[in-house]
């Protein structure tokens, strides 16, 4: 019989990010026991890297702006295959959402009048997003966190959960363990809300830290529920490339939006050279034009740089592939050349993007003020998640909800930048507020304790193993799934590379299923690696399956084989669950038809 | 491909040590790099505790050759690798293992602190209108990333333990980040005279020093929270009128 500690609850929220600790609230508010689960300590999520801001038409600096704009600027970026409901109800709700942040205490930059300073973003028409310099994600979760710890919820810090407990069909709790000391830990819940974020340690250069694992993605596959759109990873277009050891790490849009330009080896700004069909209405033309944009000036339009994601990501590969690359395999982004333009542009710079000064001067010794970035894409947001109903977030498993990144429909085949921030504030909310209806509306649950024996068990297996000699640890079979992952299904893939992938896959999960952990239960990063491969596999495969289903270009998934968007294609999307013979099912869903209100708001706006 | 060796503190509770570690470096790379690299290779079941990897959350505080630091921000190339690197876990908390200290006493002080409590919003939409230059202040408070460096170099926690009179310079920052909101309506000065203790600070300034974020913990945060203090108790002038019309 395995040892445990029982800490029931109405409401348990698996992850302490935005948008956990949103549904926290949430839920505490209404009434419910809530406790929270966290891998890490309590605000150190990836929430804390956000850097730009977060999108709401709340119209401070360009009154133009208001929810139709922000909902048919995110289906126009989502290549409109979200779940149009979604897209409304966050493009409606994300005001009052961001001015709550403020009644809780956050501290956003100001325009003159005193209200909330909003800036430009990559997809969004008018300046849109609520920041405080390049920090806005360290503002928010610290708010969050601030005034949760208030609100009577009770955190399990450095925590991780194992598997969900079914009770017949509906979802009954959690079961998992300490990472400090070991321990394991048992959770009953009326409901469960994951909020897990993303996937990012699936590939090998990704801004994302060890704990994004696909967890949440794992869990609830494995109790029946729903994934979709797993094909859209989206690759941030601007990561650090140099030194190697900062590989990755983020470098924000909000650079672009200050008027950062891209430029190839041969000093080109090559942005300019391939713009959309359908965005060329709202795209500068030229130079002068994108700078006036960067500046406020309303009659200007958008420069190419601040196209969506996807897009420029792909232009940049392009850039390096044909060789007009920089010395360390990325391309040129630069804010230092604003001096033509701005008599103090050393201090400007400084004060508009503080952290990304501080974080090129001390990892890269470059001057951000002087000399331009070398940067190149990196692995960031997974719009693909688990199928959540709209108004409710709960999944197709009685009792579970997803919330935020975990979750999939609000952002389609890629994810404006900013959207991130503001989708865990509405729909963490909304999660919250249904899983504590929930919690009262349907009566307790038994734990099943086979369940929670076999995942006691399976659990303790590395260790067994690692006393035998020839065990393999985690760490290597990790790493040579995410170089696969990276190589085979990464910005740019085909079929025959894809398959090969899922291929590995199998390989490393015999490998992982062999692997063997040394010491004890303490604190041991080596077991809870161990721990996390199975998510990470699980998800690289649905990742896998679903862009082999997907034979088209759309969005973040670009195919080589299939380069064009078939229209055919934007008709459904392609939902992942667990076959009743354990093997993984790939179906595709057609889309809801929108009501007529919303294509006519979409109409509109083109 | 050159190597560096990093003596790196390996024990929990009950005890430790020191233990080499030889591992190969390159251009560019940070402590935490080379600990991660220690622990793929050499070390599975090292304990460190780590996230954004840029200086940005706040979890990998340590201390480099006797030097408070974050092990992301701390490059191989500002130290001299001629010589064994030492790596040890912050000595002002409890040790869980290796690299990782026991810091939840932090999490349970901020409770101790009473919340932002703003007046009633300005506008009917719940906004409230405030000038750039009335949050300057306070947004560098709100840039602490809540490393805990200063409380681990704060020697009344460090020498004294008052762990159960003193919340630290961490907190006297969240403090005075509430005290100067410009919305917030609420008062903290009771609390920091009689119950967290401000006046056992002595402004050595050791936690201005560590900051990462470079935030000027003592001179904008508990400097001011002092003068609140004194001014609330200990003003003689406002002793004497007090007096005067036989108010306490």
């Amino acid at each position: 019989m395995a040892e445990y500690q029982t800490h029931a609850y109405d409401v348990l929220v698996i992850g302490a990010g935005g948008s956990g600790l949103r549904t926290a609230i949430e839920a505490s508010a209404a009434g419910a026991r809530v406790g929270v689960i966290t891998k890490s300590l309590l605000g150190k999520a990836h929430t804390v890297m956000a850097e730009g801001g977060v999108a709401a038409a709340l119209g401070n600096v360009d009154e133009r702006d208001n929810w139709r704009v922000h909902f048919s600027d995110t289906m126009r970026g989502g290549q409109y295959i979200n779940n149009w409901r979604m897209a409304e109800l966050h493009a409606k709700e994300a005001p009052d959402r961001v001015r709550e942040l403020e009644a809780w205490g956050a501290v956003f930059d100001r325009t003159k009048e005193g209200r909330i300073l909003q800036r430009n973003f990559g997809g969004h028409r008018y300046p849109r997003l609520a920041h405080v310099g390049d920090r806005t994600g360290l503002e928010m979760i610290r708010t969050l966190q601030d005034h949760g710890i208030h609100q009577g919820m009770e955190v399990h810090m450095e925590c991780t959960v194992l598997t969900l407990l079914m009770d017949g069909g509906r979802v009954a709790g959690a079961f998992g363990y300490d990472r400090e000391r070991g321990h394991f830990l048992l959770f009953p819940a009326k409901a469960v809300v994951l909020a897990t974020g993303g996937i990012g340690r699936a590939y090998r250069i990704t801004s994302n830290s060890w704990e994004y694992t696909g967890d949440g993605h794992a869990l609830a596959y494995h109790a029946g529920a729903t994934l979709m759109d797993m094909e859209f990873v989206q690759f941030h277009p601007t990561g650090m490339v140099w030194p190697p050891s900062v590989q990755g790490i983020l470098v924000t849009e909000g650079v672009r939006g200050e008027g950062g330009v891209l430029r190839n080896s041969h000093g080109r700004r090559f942005m300019f050279d391939d713009i959309p069909e359908n965005y060329r209405n709202q795209t500068a033309d030229n130079p002068e034009e994108g700078w006036r944009y960067t500046q406020g000036d309303k009659n200007a339009r958008r420069p190419p740089e601040l196209l969506t994601r996807d897009h420029v990501a792909r232009c940049i590969v392009r850039e390096i592939k044909e060789g007009r690359g920089s010395p360390h395999g990325g391309v040129y982004l630069d804010i230092s050349w604003i001096k033509e333009k701005l008599p103090n542009s050393e201090e400007h710079i400084k004060r508009k993007l503080p952290s990304m000064y501080h974080q090129f001067k001390q990892l890269a010794d470059i001057d951000i003020t002087k000399e331009p970035m070398e940067i190149g894409p990196t692995t960031h947001y997974m719009m693909g998640g688990v199928r959540v109903d709209a108004e409710t977030q709960m999944s197709s498993v009685p009792g579970l909800f997803a919330a935020g990144e975990c979750a999939a429909g609000l952002h389609g085949a890629n994810r404006l930048g900013g959207n991130s921030l503001s989708d865990l504030l509405v729909f963490g909310k909304r999660a919250g507020q249904y899983a504590a209806c929930f919690a009262k509306e349907n009566g307790d649950i038994a734990v099943d304790s086979v369940q929670v024996e076999r995942a006691a068990r399976e659990a303790l297996l590395p260790f067994e193993r690692g006393q035998k000699a020839g065990a393999e640890g985690a760490y290597q079979i990790q790493h040579d799934l995410q170089s696969m992952m990276q190589d085979l299904v990464g910005i740019v893939r085909k079929e025959s590379e894809m398959k090969q992938a899922l291929e590995g896959i199998q390989k490393l999960r015999e490998r992982a299923s062999r692997a063997g952990v040394n010491g004890n239960r303490e604190f041991n990063n080596g077991w809870h690696t161990a721990m996390d491969l199975p998510n990470l596999l699980s998800v690289s495969e649905a990742i896998t399956r679903a862009a082999l289903e997907r034979e088209e270009s759309r969005g973040a998934h670009f195919r080589d084989d299939w380069p064009e968007k078939n229209p055919e294609y934007g008709k459904f999307n392609i939902l992942v669950r667990q076959g009743r013979d354990g093997g993984m099912q790939i179906t595709r869903e057609p889309l809801a038809e929108m009501p007529h209100e919303l294509k006519q708001v979409i109409e509109e706006m083109k | 491909m050159a190597t560096a060796t990093f003596r790196i503190w390996r024990g929990n509770d009950r005890g430790g040590k020191f233990q080499d570690y030889t591992t190969e470096v390159s251009e560019g790379m940070v402590v935490l790099d080379a600990v991660l690299k220690v622990q793929a290779e050499q070390a599975n079941d090292m304990a460190v505790r780590w996230n954004c990897k840029a200086g940005k959350c706040g979890s990998c505080s340590s201390e480099i050759n006797g030097n408070p630091k974050l092990m992301c921000m701390t490059r191989l190339s500002t130290l001299d690798l001629t010589q064994a690197v030492t790596v040890e876990p912050m000595r002002t908390f409890p040790l869980i293992k290796d690299l990782a200290t026991d810091v939840s006493w932090n999490f349970h002080v901020k409770k101790t602190i009473r919340k932002f409590a703003p007046r009633k919003p300005d506008f009917s939409d719940g906004s409230w209108r405030m000038g750039q230059k009335d949050v300057n202040r306070i947004q560098e408070f709100r840039k602490c990333i809540e490393c805990f460096l200063c409380q681990d170099v704060c020697h009344v926690l460090r020498e004294h333990k008052k762990f159960d009179q003193f919340i630290g310079p961490r907190f006297f920052v969240h403090t005075a980040a509430l005290e100067m909101h410009p919305l917030d309506t609420d008062t903290r000065t009771e609390d920091l005279k009689d119950k967290h203790n401000v006046g056992y600070c002595n402004i050595t300034t050791c936690c201005r020093k560590v900051c990462p974020e470079e935030i000027t913990i003592t001179e904008n945060a508990i400097i001011p929270l002092k003068e609140r203090v004194v001014d609330e108790y200990y003003d003689p002038l406002r002793k004497l009128v007090m007096k005067i019309i036989g108010a306490k």
